[in-house]
């Protein structure tokens, strides 16, 4: 059942309760029950809004950053990891397998301000060997979502 | 100049479907739940392979029964889904669409004049291609109260001393009926003392939503008289690609095999390589859609409780066929003032046999979103149509 609901609210968290119990063949209470544990569980972390920016007068500039660290004895990445992803401006950190250590996915307003995060304060800190920096020139596909097309229905209108 | 047509073809009559579909190609802004096809895109992984078939050169022919790597795959899935063998040299056929199959295996077993049983409701090609093979089409009217399912004592009331053929069509369209296993075991009774055969359309099979599907071939005796006919169109989603297979005993299907290999030489090559692809990966995606489909129907019957429709609860294909005789309109009539007042396309339960009078055939092969708009107009117009009634 948890599945099932992660799987609709990932698609759309506005849903109400009732059209999701009717979907499911559930109760409400149920329902309701579930994503208040999930919420604590932390397995619910919040109800984010997709947001094409590309289409709004926003400038906003995303980089991808490649960066190889060393890691620490007793802490791992763990250290590093968490005094990066506390920037605000930083909107994930993964550790990532294979030639470098951690992915940074960064958000600013222009590229100068990217590169400034950059070289003043990534390749600053201490046990970073080296970084990558990657700018996002369009997204085709995010979260599992196309958006770049809408795809119409081309089926015949009535068929047998 | 002579009259160059056959008889028997110009006595067919057009489906019913084709008249309504006139109608309402005319129409550009009507929203439609008259589609009897998937609304996803066949999964990507299929598709890839299909382009990669393609650009390796298979453009060939191949066997006149189908590449012998489908069949075995095919066998491999029933055995997996319905525990049943079948021999991938002699038993199975690749065909174009599950309605090649069932064409093929009409013309292959009938003789002039021998009787095919087809229960009603049912999908519109039954009829005309027991005619176009010179079988005598025997129509046995199913029942709202009995859930649209066959019963063996309307089997029983049907069969004569011509009968040769049942035509099984479940899960069904246009009515979403199933047959349960109880069901199927009180009508084998009947097929195997009376000696008949069964033609079996499972193109629907995975989209039951009350347990697995049960097949008749299953059942004791029943592998050795009938023919399994299925496909990859609905189960994924692969409409257009034209392919689908029968199973059955050898002798059949060796004559089937004689038809097909003149009349059309083998099923298109891409789409079989695709549907090797299809069978050895695609469980996941099979499951993804039941489970929307079935979020879909949970959705449109709870709606029609809402709005006050009486419908029995269909637990397969993606069809509900709600009941429209409270509001004194032939399903025609209602059909046509829906898509003239309100801009929907549904399509009249009699498109699918005159025992259909009364219902309507709503697809649910829409998103959530198409489905709401829809039902939207249609509360409002029953309203309407209540309040005229007053």
């Amino acid at each position: 059942m948890r599945e099932k609901i992660l799987n609709i609210i990932e698609r759309n968290s506005r849903i109400d309760v009732h059209e999701m119990a009717v979907r499911l063949g559930t109760e409400e209470a149920l329902i309701v029950e579930e994503m208040q544990k999930m919420e604590n569980e932390g397995i619910i972390c919040g109800y984010h809004t997709m947001i094409n920016w590309e289409k709004t007068s926003e400038e906003k500039v995303t980089a991808l950053i490649e960066v190889r660290v060393t890691p620490q004895r007793g802490q791992g990445f763990d250290n590093i990891a968490e005094r990066i992803y506390k920037y605000p401006e930083v909107k994930s950190v993964y550790l990532i397998s294979g030639g470098y250590d951690l992915l940074v996915t960064l958000e600013g307003k222009t590229l100068k301000e990217v590169s400034s995060f950059v070289s003043d304060k990534l390749s600053t800190m201490d046990t970073v060997l080296s970084t990558a920096t990657h700018f996002i020139l369009k997204k085709y596909k995010d979260h599992g979502t196309i958006m770049t097309t809408k795809s119409e229905d081309e089926r015949m209108m009535i068929t047998p | 100049m002579r009259n160059p047509l056959a008889e028997h073809v110009v006595e067919i009559k057009p489906s019913g479907i084709r008249k309504f579909f006139d109608i309402v190609s005319e129409m550009k802004d009507a929203i439609s739940l008259g589609v009897g096809e998937p609304d996803f895109d066949t999964p990507w992984h299929i598709r890839d392979e299909g382009i990669y078939s393609l650009e390796k050169g298979r453009t060939f022919y191949t066997s006149n029964s189908g590449l012998k790597e489908l069949r075995m795959e095919i066998c491999n899935y029933i055995k997996r889904r319905i525990g049943v063998s079948y021999h991938f040299n002699d038993e199975v056929i690749i065909t174009v669409g599950g309605s090649e199959g069932i064409d093929i295996a009409l013309r292959a077993m009938l003789n002039p004049g021998e009787e095919v049983l087809i229960p009603q409701p049912s999908y519109v090609s039954y009829e005309p291609c027991t005619i176009l093979a010179g079988g005598k089409p025997v129509i046995i009217n199913l029942k709202a109260e009995n859930e649209f399912r066959l019963t063996a004592q309307e089997l029983r009331d049907a069969i004569t001393d011509k009968t040769k053929i049942l035509i099984l069509p479940f899960p069904n369209n246009p009515t979403g009926a199933i047959m349960e296993k109880a069901d199927l075991e009180a009508i084998a009774e009947v097929i195997r003392e009376k000696d008949i055969f069964v033609i079996s359309d499972e193109i629907y099979s995975e989209l039951s939503y009350k347990g697995d599907h049960v097949s008749i071939v299953s059942l004791p005796g029943m592998q050795e008289r009938t023919i399994l006919i299925n496909g990859f169109s609905k189960a994924y989603a692969m409409t257009g690609w034209r392919l689908g297979y029968a199973c059955g005993p050898k002798e059949i299907i060796g004559q089937m095999t004689k038809i097909h290999q003149f009349a059309i030489m083998c099923a298109p090559t891409t789409s079989q390589y695709a549907a090797v692809e299809a069978l050895r990966n695609g469980d996941d995606d099979v499951e993804m859609m039941r489970d929307a489909y079935n979020q879909r129907r949970r959705f449109l019957m709870n709606a029609f409780q809402e709005m006050g429709l009486e419908c029995f609860e269909p637990f397969g294909a993606f069809y509900v066929f709600p009941c429209i005789k409270e509001f004194g309109l032939t399903s025609e009539e209602f059909a046509t003032r829906f898509l003239n007042e309100e801009k929907v396309a549904v399509v009249p339960g009699t498109a699918f046999g005159d025992c259909g009078e009364g219902f309507l055939r709503i697809s649910y092969a829409y998103s959530i979103e198409n489905l709401k708009v829809a039902l939207e107009r249609l509360n409002r117009f029953i309203e309407r149509l209540r309040a005229e009634k007053k």
